[in-house]
């Protein structure tokens, strides 16, 4: 086609780890259009255009801009062709203002110092020419998140993008500033500019894009029209499947309180993180805590889990103060947890299966004689683990980072899941898992409740949270502003209204959160 | 996927041979004989008994070292005070060896004893640093070797000095004419380190592979931050793990002094603590292997200087072998291309 500018042709990226992120990708790309990339978390997507900005190397494939075979090594070649790029997590340096972070690298100069003025008239210039208003001398860190997005765009327009990629630019961004951002994405499509913009919210891509292509896990899918397309069936493109999931569940036994969040307050940097949380999760109960990521559920976890401290407040487990307790007490007392990033944190990737498998019980005296590790039990517990959660592998001493994703987490679900536990902190439990793990974590978490567990599940995927949870919590900037024990009542549009802090239960409701 | 498993013994035979290459085109500039001083460097240990000897002599101050070093960086702790640990407890050792001349086997039992224990404490310190304040092993460990020289450097020119000497020397700890850990090969001075050594690192394997506080080492290693969130005490991790290296380094540091000398000779550091971190480097951080890769240096090393005896190139030589092969194993991308094509082949 005459005015397609960029074109990828059978791209394959597979990681040094056997991972293999993107596979035979074909997309087209024209001038002056909004292009969205959409796919589930884990897709591939962010590899793909890190390819394009030259982060990443495709194994095979061909990328072309305006029909020229052109190779990317590294991202200013990428910029030297007009190629910029928005992180999802901003590359700016905090400590600078926004001046020095727009010119990094490129200030004008005056001999060999940087000429102040100069570099001052060219900020004010770049912000009216594109009518990004920022103030050029205040320093990063004291901006706001959507302030930080403008000066990373704006950085990228310094450096001469015609094509603009955005990263999931609206995960951090409140509802206005989503807005906003689209706005202005207008005003540069008007001008000229070509933008590639990432998403997993299928009515921003609506709203804002002109093409949509859906890629899942790794493959391409096919490029529309957006206009042509429903959100439902981009869905569907997106999972494979009709995204809605749909489980019998039995009805609630409840017991009594195992978890007791009181009065909890966090502060980091002078920030209100956290500000007097209060819930409790009850035996035979999975209680969801849903909100957009960043509102302090993060952190929430962390201090249940004793990965940090905790400043104000009590938490009881079964009544037990916990605020002081170690990690491995935690756990010795029945806490599990599945946290949100597997590769980071819920693995060793170079560890076995069976080291991965038994992790947390592995220096019980289950596995120990006398400080020698007991190699046999060891591998038949890892084998029968490895057939009760269907983990893919072709044996228990292979390394858990050849698996794939899905069943790596299913490592990980069977090590949290299968010790002696009454509460199960899941985060993010299916994030960038293939649909048949998902239904298959799904199912263990609902007997897990059948069977008198509590469950505290943090999810960003309001589906899962609504199939699964019996009562929800929504959190929004570090407070609980939403409590939900009817689920009938609500459908996701709903929920999307109090994540997005548009709306608000009385504290009357709120505090029926939590059960003395 | 198999093919993960034979690709880090291929990178590591892949490096040895560019080095050797590199070694034998610049042998090639400044020798008139380059194959016959080839063949020296790569056959000359094999030639005679006692040059086979040097060979095991000089493996076991390296397998001490490599073994201990292996411990820290398996749990990815950068540290390289095995250097400073060994001449301390070299000197610590010849105290002990000068008062109990003429008690036969005990003398090597205490003095080996007392350095290794002295060992773990000292290389316990960077390891209670880093644990409780997250300071830097890596400069910790530099800064102590240099602390420990001139510490033991002080000992020994005050204390310990035989001025009749010339050189700097201790005074005899031994008769003329025998030494502390007697002998254990005849036709050589291989000594009774060797079967020491040996144990070490069995020892060393065991704890590292079959028991529980290796599997916490292994973890935190592999990935603290799963580590900790598994409820491993990550700060008593690193505390043993720098006591054990400290242990083992400091035990090589007596048992070579008391194995290969008459009087503590060492007037500045002997470099084997550095090797040290090349022999786990190329032993990949496990005791066993750290053995193969200390017999491999030592046979480079020996064959070197028969080289440079019989031939005009020096044995400095060995010292570009060396640098490449570091150069080439830790560069993590050194036939990354290689890896990716077959991986990409196997995807098909």
């Amino acid at each position: 086609m005459s005015n397609c500018l960029l074109s990828l042709k059978d791209i394959t990226k597979i990681y040094p780890n056997g991972v293999v992120a993107n596979k035979g990708i074909t997309m087209d790309i024209h001038e002056g259009e909004i292009h969205a990339i959409v796919g589930e978390n884990g897709a591939g997507k962010s590899t793909l255009v890190k390819m394009i900005f030259g982060m990443e190397q495709p194994s095979l494939g061909e990328i072309r801009l305006r029909g020229e075979p052109i190779k990317i090594d590294n991202p200013q070649k990428a910029i030297d062709l007009g190629i910029g790029m928005v992180h999802q997590h901003f590359m700016l340096v905090p400590s600078f203002t926004v001046m020095q972070n727009l010119l990094l690298g490129e200030e004008p100069k005056k001999g060999v110092f940087i000429d102040n003025n100069k570099a001052m008239e060219v900020t004010k210039q770049l912000s009216e020419k594109y009518n990004l208003y920022v103030e050029p001398t205040v320093k990063i860190r004291d901006l706001t998140v959507g302030m930080k997005q403008k000066v990373e765009i704006l950085k990228a327009l310094y450096r001469g993008a015609k094509i603009l990629i955005l990263d999931e630019p609206t995960a951090v961004l409140t509802s206005q500033e989503t807005v906003e951002l689209f706005s202005k994405l207008q005003l540069l499509k008007e001008e000229g500019h070509t933008i590639i913009f990432i998403s997993h919210k299928l009515k921003e891509v609506k709203e804002i894009s002109d093409k949509v292509s859906v890629i899942r896990q790794g493959k391409f899918e096919g490029t529309y029209n957006t206009f042509d397309i429903t959100e439902r069936e981009i869905s569907k493109l997106m999972v494979g499947r009709d995204i809605i999931l749909k489980y019998d569940k039995n009805p609630p036994k409840y017991g009594e309180n195992i978890l007791t969040v009181k009065d909890i307050e966090y502060e980091n940097d002078n920030k209100k993180i956290l500000d007097k949380i209060s819930f409790s999760v009850k035996k035979g109960e999975i209680l969801g805590i849903a909100g957009v990521e960043g509102n302090g559920q993060n952190e929430l976890v962390k201090l249940i889990t004793r990965l940090m401290d905790t400043q104000k407040g009590e938490i009881r487990l079964n009544d037990t103060l916990i605020n002081n307790m170690s990690i491995s007490e935690l756990r010795a007392n029945g806490l599990s947890y599945i946290p949100e990033d597997r590769m980071t944190t819920g693995i060793a990737g170079d560890g076995s299966i069976a080291d991965n498998i038994l992790a947390n019980r592995i220096l019980e005296d289950e596995f120990t004689n006398k400080g020698l590790l007991a190699g046999n039990k060891m591998k038949t517990k890892t084998g029968e683990l490895i057939e009760k959660y269907v983990v893919k592998c072709s044996n228990a001493l292979q390394k858990i980072i050849d698996l794939s994703g899905g069943n790596i987490q299913k490592v990980v679900v069977a090590r949290e899941c299968s010790v002696d536990l009454q509460l199960l902190i899941a985060e993010q439990p299916t994030r960038g898992v293939d649909v048949g793990s998902i239904e298959f974590i799904h199912h263990q978490l609902l007997e897990m409740r059948d069977e008198g567990l509590a469950i505290l599940l943090i999810s960003a995927d309001l589906n899962e949270i609504l199939e699964l949870c019996d009562n929800i919590i929504v959190m929004y900037e570090g407070e609980i502003v939403a409590y939900f024990d009817d689920k009938a009542k609500v459908s996701e549009e709903e929920l999307g209204m109090y994540m997005l802090g548009l709306e608000k239960h009385s504290p009357k409701n709120i505090r029926r959160a939590f059960n003395e | 996927m198999n093919n993960y498993k034979i690709f880090e013994p291929i990178r590591t035979a892949v490096a040895i041979i560019i080095a050797l290459i590199i070694a034998f085109i610049v042998i090639l500039l400044v020798s008139d004989d380059p194959i016959g001083t080839m063949t020296i460097l790569l056959v000359g240990p094999l030639k005679a008994t006692r040059y086979l000897g040097n060979v095991i002599e000089l493996f076991i101050p390296l397998a001490f070292t490599g073994v201990a070093t292996a411990f820290l960086f398996r749990a990815k702790l950068f540290n390289l005070g095995a250097e400073g640990i060994l001449y301390i407890c070299g000197i610590i050792a010849t105290v002990i060896a000068i008062k109990l001349k003429g008690y036969g086997i005990l003398q090597a039992v205490v003095a080996i004893g007392v350095a290794s224990v002295v060992g773990m404490l000292l290389g316990g310190i960077p390891g209670i640093l880093k644990a409780k304040w997250n300071i830097n092993e890596l400069v910790v460990s530099l800064m102590f070797n240099s602390i420990f020289f001139g510490i033991g450097f002080y000992i020994l020119n005050n204390y310990l000095r035989d001025t009749d000497q010339s050189l700097v020397a201790s005074y005899r700890f031994v008769e003329p004419g025998k030494l502390a850990l007697g002998n254990l090969v005849a036709g050589t001075r291989i000594h009774y380190g060797l079967i020491l050594v040996l144990i070490v690192a069995l020892l060393s394997y065991v704890f590292m592979f079959k028991t529980k506080w290796g599997y916490a080492l292994r973890m935190t290693g592999a990935n603290n931050r799963f580590a900790y969130y598994m409820g491993i005490k990550t700060f008593s991790v690193i505390v043993y793990t720098h006591l054990i290296a400290g242990f083992i380094a400091g035990m090589g540091g007596a048992v070579e002094v008391l194995g290969m000398y008459d009087r503590f000779r060492w007037g500045a550091l002997p470099g084997l603590g550095f090797d040290g971190a090349l022999v786990a480097l190329l032993g990949k951080d496990h005791p066993l292997k750290a053995l193969l890769a200390a017999l491999f240096l030592a046979y480079l090393r020996i064959g070197a200087d028969i080289m440079a005896r019989s031939t005009e190139v020096p044995s400095e030589m060995i010292a570009i072998i060396q640098a490449i092969i570091i150069l080439l194993i830790s560069a993590e991308r050194f036939l990354a291309k290689w890896r990716e094509k077959q991986l990409v082949k196997e995807a098909k």
